[in-house]
């Protein structure tokens, strides 16, 4: 299977540190992958770089079979066109309402009618699981968990094959977490969409992604989560099995044996 | 396969062909509406030449389809269906019975009035209570000295004083020559070029070097201390002062009006002194008067009070800019775009509350004569 993103050989360095120091992995279409690693690790760098939004010191990234570092500004919009991106504060317009949220990427890209594009905005809200009448609400009128929702709502407006999300389930409680992973497994099976997600929750870890890259020294180890917990990188181990790693463990021993 | 969708000529089929992506859904939704306006009796979408469709076109088919279904046109389709129909139609029957989006309606005029009437006041009680708070903050905080916040003062008197020395002293300058160049031209008529010198001094010295100084601030600080507090008031930060047992009209409030208060009349005597200076420049060349001369005839038109009547004003109009600035930052809720717009507010306010406060100390100097 061909990959959707391949990285190969990426360096960061940001003067003297470098925080990427050959980093290679590939993402498989249809699968949601995971990204940890400590604070400082180069997450976010890593995510900047897969959305193209930073050029990497020396390496490659190949979307779709294509190297976007060496793309000029347009074909890389084109490119851009094709993800989804959620950020961790949700990064909603907060000058906007939901609903004129998620319709401004679909405005921007085509010439619809008024009428067309309510349609697609009840169909993204629709999507996501958020009632109708939030549509005329402000951002600031949300709860966390409707603002995480709304901002995946914003990504999905233009049919993306890939969605990028930023630490979705930090903030949200229990059952908000929940019921947001349940969402991306949803998007993922019913949309075939590929999804790449920097966490720390261990609990979406273990219930979503096929695979996980932990980030440590500079360098990354990609495996599928049962194949990293038996890692033996004292940084891993420390992760995955200290107080609230052990918790989560028996949720990955039972879904292998599914 | 490039995205194609035609009518027939009896309108009773729509070909669709190719790779439907969402970038084609306007061309696919200009079809449907074609369509919609005057439905046909019986329809055939023919969708053996389709191929992938992405969920938003499907989306504005599936519900195309259901509108023309419901104006009692016979929708068949040829071929599969778009593969997310399914999805479409459960997405649909899960949501059921939801309430539809609210159309935001416009108020009638006499709500929209009341409305306003109703912010306005509040409007005012808030900067009465906001006037209140630094006042009583003011008037109990001297009894230390760490509760001055000298630090902080010391820091807004540099950024909002000693930083816009450069550009009021280039401002008064430049003004200074122009009032002078357009007082020499009038008056020499009527051989009087002489009194552009009383013109300039006593401008200067009065009125423009302050109001100058204060129109400069209040663009520079006011807007500055609105942007500040208005920005951490978006990120909750006044309110962990508060949790903290802090007093934000304490810490942040006081020491900007302190500073602006401060120097307010420091700017001011630099921007007399350029003033004078733009005065005597273009006086030397234009009318030819000689240093020594400009010197004496300004000492003979400045009176006593000239220089004190202009000075005295200043730390009003610092008060009034730090007071407009701060508060229209704490009133800062919810958005980026209050933000902006209440930065733009502290501005026009305060520039309208100097020159305001300038016409009314102009009614009492002449009052008593000073």
């Amino acid at each position: 299977m061909q990959p959707l993103i391949s990285l190969r050989d990426i360096v960061n360095r940001f003067g003297a540190q470098v925080v990427h120091d050959g980093v290679s992995l590939d993402v498989l279409p249809g699968e949601i992958f995971g990204i940890v690693g400590g604070s400082g690790s180069g997450k976010s760098v890593l995510l900047k770089t897969m959305l193209g939004l930073r050029r990497p010191t020396s390496g490659t990234v190949e979307v779709e079979g294509r190297d976007i570092t060496a793309m000029n500004d347009e074909e890389l919009r084109e490119v851009k066109r094709r993800y989804g991106v959620t950020f961790q504060q949700g990064a909603l317009f907060t000058s906007l309402t939901v609903a004129e949220n998620v319709a401004l990427p679909v405005a921007e890209a085509m010439d619809l009618e008024e009428e067309a594009l309510a349609s697609l905005v009840e169909l993204r809200l629709r999507m996501v699981g958020l009632p109708l009448d939030a549509a005329g609400k402000y951002p600031a009128q949300l709860s966390g968990g409707m603002v995480k929702r709304t901002a995946v709502a914003r990504a999905l407006a233009l049919d993306p094959v890939l969605l990028f999300l930023d630490e979705p389930t930090a903030g949200l409680d229990p059952i908000a977490a929940e019921s947001f992973d349940t969402l991306v497994l949803y998007l993922r099976d019913t949309l075939h969409l590929t999804v790449v997600m920097v966490t720390h929750d261990l609990d979406t870890l273990a219930r979503t992604c096929d695979r996980v890259a932990v980030l440590v020294d500079g360098k990354v180890i990609v495996d599928t989560l049962e194949g990293i917990v038996r890692n033996d990188h004292p940084w891993i181990r420390q992760y995955f099995h200290g107080a609230r790693g052990r918790e989560v463990l028996p949720a990955v021993e039972e879904r292998r044996g599914a | 396969m490039e995205f194609q969708a035609s009518l027939s000529e009896a309108r009773d089929r729509l070909r669709i062909a190719g790779d439907c992506r969402m970038g084609d859904a306007p061309r696919l939704e200009s079809g449907l509406d074609e369509l919609r306006r005057a439905p046909p009796p019986a329809l055939v979408i023919d969708l053996t030449a389709a191929g992938a469709f992405d969920i938003g076109p499907s989306w504005l088919l599936h519900r195309a389809l259901a509108q023309l279904r419901a104006t009692g046109t016979d929708v068949r389709i040829e071929g599969t269906p778009p593969e997310h129909f399914a999805y479409l139609d459960r997405l649909m029957r899960e949501g059921a019975g939801q309430p539809a989006a609210e159309a935001g309606g416009g108020d009638n005029w006499l709500v929209h009035f009341g409305k306003r009437i109703e912010s306005r006041w509040f409007s005012w009680y808030e900067a009465l209570t906001f006037g209140g708070e630094t006042l009583v903050t003011a008037a109990t905080r001297w009894t230390s000295l760490r509760r001055l916040r000298i630090p902080s003062i010391v820091r807004h008197v540099y950024e909002t004083g000693v930083q816009a020395i450069p550009v009021v002293s280039l401002i008064a300058f430049l003004i200074s020559v122009i009032a002078a160049y357009i007082g020499a031209q009038q008056l020499r008529p009527f051989g009087a070029e002489i009194f552009t010198v009383d013109l300039v001094t006593i401008g200067v010295l009065r009125e423009l070097g302050v109001l100058l100084t204060a129109v400069m601030v209040a663009g520079r600080s006011g807007s500055a201390y609105a942007a500040e507090l208005g920005v951490m008031k978006l990120n909750d930060e006044i309110d962990a002062l508060e949790s903290m047992g802090m007093n934000p009209y304490e810490l942040l409030v006081l020491p900007r009006v302190l500073a602006l208060v401060i120097a307010m009349p420091l700017l001011t005597v630099v921007a007399d002194a350029m003033g004078l200076a733009g005065g005597a420049v273009l006086t030397r060349y234009l009318i030819d008067l000689p240093w020594p001369q400009f010197i004496t005839r300004l000492q003979s038109a400045v009176g006593e009070t000239t220089f004190w009547a202009g000075l005295v004003k200043a730390p009003v109009f610092g008060a009034l800019i730090a007071l407009t600035g701060t508060l229209r930052g704490l009133q800062v809720r919810e958005s980026s775009r209050e933000l902006g717009r209440l930065t733009t507010v502290a501005v026009v306010q305060s520039i309208f509350l100097v020159i305001f406060a300038d016409a009314l100390f102009a009614i009492l100097f002449l009052e008593i004569d000073f």
